[in-house]
């Protein structure tokens, strides 16, 4: 049934002026993902079954142990499910930096590359969060304030303005 | 450019309301919107496009379904872009006075 489906998960979309490749070693290469968003170190194993994993760096770490968190050596973890290099990536994706989400099942994401013409492609996250309230709130922005990121659509911004300007938007 | 079509399609109280509804819940149906609204299908369905266009509303098939799902992503731009950049302390200042005064009246 829809239902389910309809009330739990979330599409984000933004249209970059960059290539399909570019933009998949953005999402998929750990030299990329530091500089922008929640600055994760992602680690793929870019085949149907391998892992997905992220690692803070020591800045991230530091920064949460300042405020009495203690976080574990791999932050996220997954399993890649669909490679279609540069188009389209299916993962898992489970949180472990937080007892909450830990405590929920593995979610779903999707990330789709298309080009629109013009030299921009637009990137669609479709995050598929059955069962995962408290991780739905933190991708949605909901704890912003509290300090948890802005969530997908901040981490899109930000990726957007690296891949366009060289530089993120906090530098 | 792409702001103009996000400012554009914010410009209209009915589309504001349809965003709300897919705020709280998001991936409803053409059907399930257009009950909330005493609009023609096809009056619904044109503000849905502009909102498509502005890529404010994003599209899905689920089965014979089509389901519309809220993107904020070009809301986050024009936050990052312009409201953080220039005003975002002098705006919240402003925002917390506006509700101190009015909760005191």
């Amino acid at each position: 049934m829809t239902t389910t489906e309809t009330t739990t998960t979330q599409v984000y979309r933004v249209y970059i002026k960059a290539r399909p490749e570019a933009i998949w070693d953005a999402i998929t290469k750990p030299e990329w993902t530091k500089r922008y968003g929640y600055t994760g170190l992602v680690d793929y194993d870019l085949r149907p079954g391998g892992h997905y994993k992220v690692r803070p760096t020591p800045e991230f770490r530091a920064g949460a142990e300042a405020q009495g968190n203690q976080l574990p050596e791999v932050i996220i973890e997954g399993e890649v499910l669909e490679v279609h290099s540069p188009r389209k990536l299916v993962t898992t994706f489970h949180m472990l930096m937080d007892p909450q989400t830990a405590a929920e099942p593995a979610t779903r994401i999707t990330h789709e590359i298309k080009d629109t013409g013009n030299g921009v492609c637009s990137l669609t996250l479709t995050h598929e969060l059955e069962g995962a309230p408290v991780l739905a709130a933190i991708i949605s922005g909901a704890y912003e304030d509290e300090g948890a990121g802005g969530g997908h659509a901040w981490v899109l911004s930000d990726l957007k303005s690296l891949l366009e300007t060289g530089k993120p938007l906090a530098a | 450019m792409t702001d103009d079509r996000v400012f554009k399609a914010l410009a209209h109280p009915t589309r504001r309301f349809l965003l709300d509804r897919l705020f709280e819940r998001d991936g409803r149906t053409l059907t399930e919107l257009e009950s909330a609204l005493e609009l023609s299908r096809f009056g619904v369905m044109q503000h849905l496009r502009v909102l498509e266009e502005a890529g404010l509303v994003v599209t899905r098939r689920s089965g014979r379904e089509k389901l519309h799902f809220l993107n904020p992503v070009p809301i986050r731009l024009i936050h990052d872009r312009w409201i953080d950049k220039y005003t975002e302390r002098q705006v919240s200042a402003l925002v917390d006075l506006k509700r101190e005064l009015e909760e005191e009246a």
